[in-house]
This record gives structure tokens, sequence and C-alpha cells, in this order.
């Protein structure tokens, strides 16, 4: 229990700090490898919440294929790479007021409905054979929406990507 | 462990994905801030299917992940379609809708 604790500390320093730098930094490269920091962090939580399949998913379809979009985007808009242009508007302090509000009157609405309540850890624990059991009985219908709007997203990014 | 911990540190990383979609100029970087708040979600998903004891928590983080793959890869075609008929991803440059 100790030493869950200590890893969680650890993993939502790093998560926190990263996603800070991540909205903060003026390198756009940066951002990107900050918000792989973020993604790794997210999915070492998954395995301590004991969803293996979600962190497995994470690394692979995050780190894997969503981070080489993003950088396929930043060299294909031709990003200045240095500090030449200024990534952050002028509205940012009224983002930073926004974000703040936000964050604060669900921070607050969390610790009023939630208080102490303690984590549940000795439920059951659900492994990948589980998760595909649910994913192809209960969600079937669902999952093949997905499937369908996966194909409808891939035509899409053509549609719109191809020059013409 | 407190089931307050994860909820709070979704609502951080919330609200981090909110200041920079609301403050960062670059187009891609919008994208980026948005990945930070659909992860945000799904830590909640997760968390909330352990405190029951249920699989759905993670079926339905599975699922966000699938629709945010989707939204990358059509949001970073039309972040694409933008810098090649303005040759700028300033969102700042986009105000033919301004009333």
């Amino acid at each position: 229990m100790v030493a869950q604790n200590i890893f969680f500390g650890i993993l939502s320093a790093i998560v926190i700090v990263s996603a800070l730098r991540m909205v903060t930094t003026r390198n756009i490269v940066h951002a990107a490898l900050y918000l792989v920091a973020v993604l790794a962090g997210l999915g070492a939580l998954y395995v301590l919440l004991t969803a293996e399949f979600v962190a497995t998913t994470q690394v692979l379809v995050y780190i894997g294929a969503v981070m080489v979009l993003f950088l396929f985007g930043i060299m294909l808009t031709k990003a200045p790479l240095g500090n030449e242009m200024e990534m952050t508007g002028k509205q940012w302090p009224l983002a930073a007021l926004v974000a703040a509000l936000l964050g604060g009157v669900t921070i607050y609405s969390l610790l009023n409905g939630f208080g102490s309540d303690r984590l549940v850890t000795d439920g059951p624990v659900y492994r990948t054979a589980d998760v595909s059991d649910e994913v192809f009985s209960t969600y079937i219908i669902p999952f093949e929406a997905v499937s369908v709007l996966l194909l409808a997203a891939l035509i899409g990014a053509i549609v719109l990507a191809r020059k013409d | 462990m407190l089931l307050n911990q994860f909820l709070i540190l979704g609502a951080v990383l919330f609200a981090v994905g909110v200041y920079g979609v609301l403050a960062r100029k670059n187009g891609v970087m919008v994208l980026m801030s948005i990945e930070l708040m659909l992860n945000a979600v799904n830590i909640n998903l997760v968390v909330f299917g352990v405190q029951h004891g249920v699989v759905s928590g993670q079926v339905f983080a599975l699922f966000v992940i699938a629709v945010a793959a989707a939204e990358v890869g059509v949001g970073l075609a039309i972040v694409l379609l933008l810098y090649r008929n303005r040759t700028s991803i300033d969102v700042e440059d986009f105000d033919l809708m301004r009333g």
C-alpha cells in the first residue's frame, strides 16, 4: 500500500510537470516530447490500477501511432523549430484564469463529493481476456460502430489531405 | 490509496488541457492539448471501473482511445489543408467568420 502511494506520487509528479511544460514550452518538438512523457506516465498509472490492456493500448496507440502523426504534422507544416514564433497568444492570462477556475471548481466538488473515500483495492482484477470477453459480447455493437468510424476517419483524412 | 488522488489528477490534467487549447496559437499544439483532455477523461473512467469492480470502465477507456486516434487523424488532415491554403497554422489567422 505504501509502495503504491510512493509510485503514485512519482508518476503523478512526472505527469503534471510534463503537462505544464507541454503547454508552456516555446519549442513545438519539445512540446511533443513532453506529451510522450505525459502519456507514458498515464500508462504506468493504468498498470498501477491493474488495467493492463488499457496500459498496453496507451503505449501502442498513443505513444506509437498518435505521436508519429503529431511529429509528421509538425514536420509537414514547417513549424518554426526554434523560438522564432511566439507560441502563446496574447489572451493567455484569460485562458489561465478560465483553466484555474475550471480546475478549482472541479477539485472542490470532487473533495465535497468523494471526501476521503478509499479506492477499492481488493476488488476483481480484469485481465486482457476479461476485457476482450466484454468487448465482444456486451459491447459488440459499439465495437462495430467504432470500426466503421475508424474507416470513415481514414478515408476522410485521405480525401482531405490529397492534392488536387 | 484514496479515490480522490486519481480524480484530482484527472481534473488538473483537464484544466491544463483547457489552458493549452485556449492559449496556444499553433494548430498542432491545440490538437495536442485536446489529447491531454481526452487522457484526463480516460483516467477517470479506469479508476471508477476499479472502484465499482466492473470491467466497463476499461472498455469505455479503450473506445475513447480509438475515437481519439480517429479524431487526431482527421484533425491533422484539416491542419495540413489549412497550411496548404493559407501557409499558416496560427489559429488567430483564421477569422473569416468573425462578425
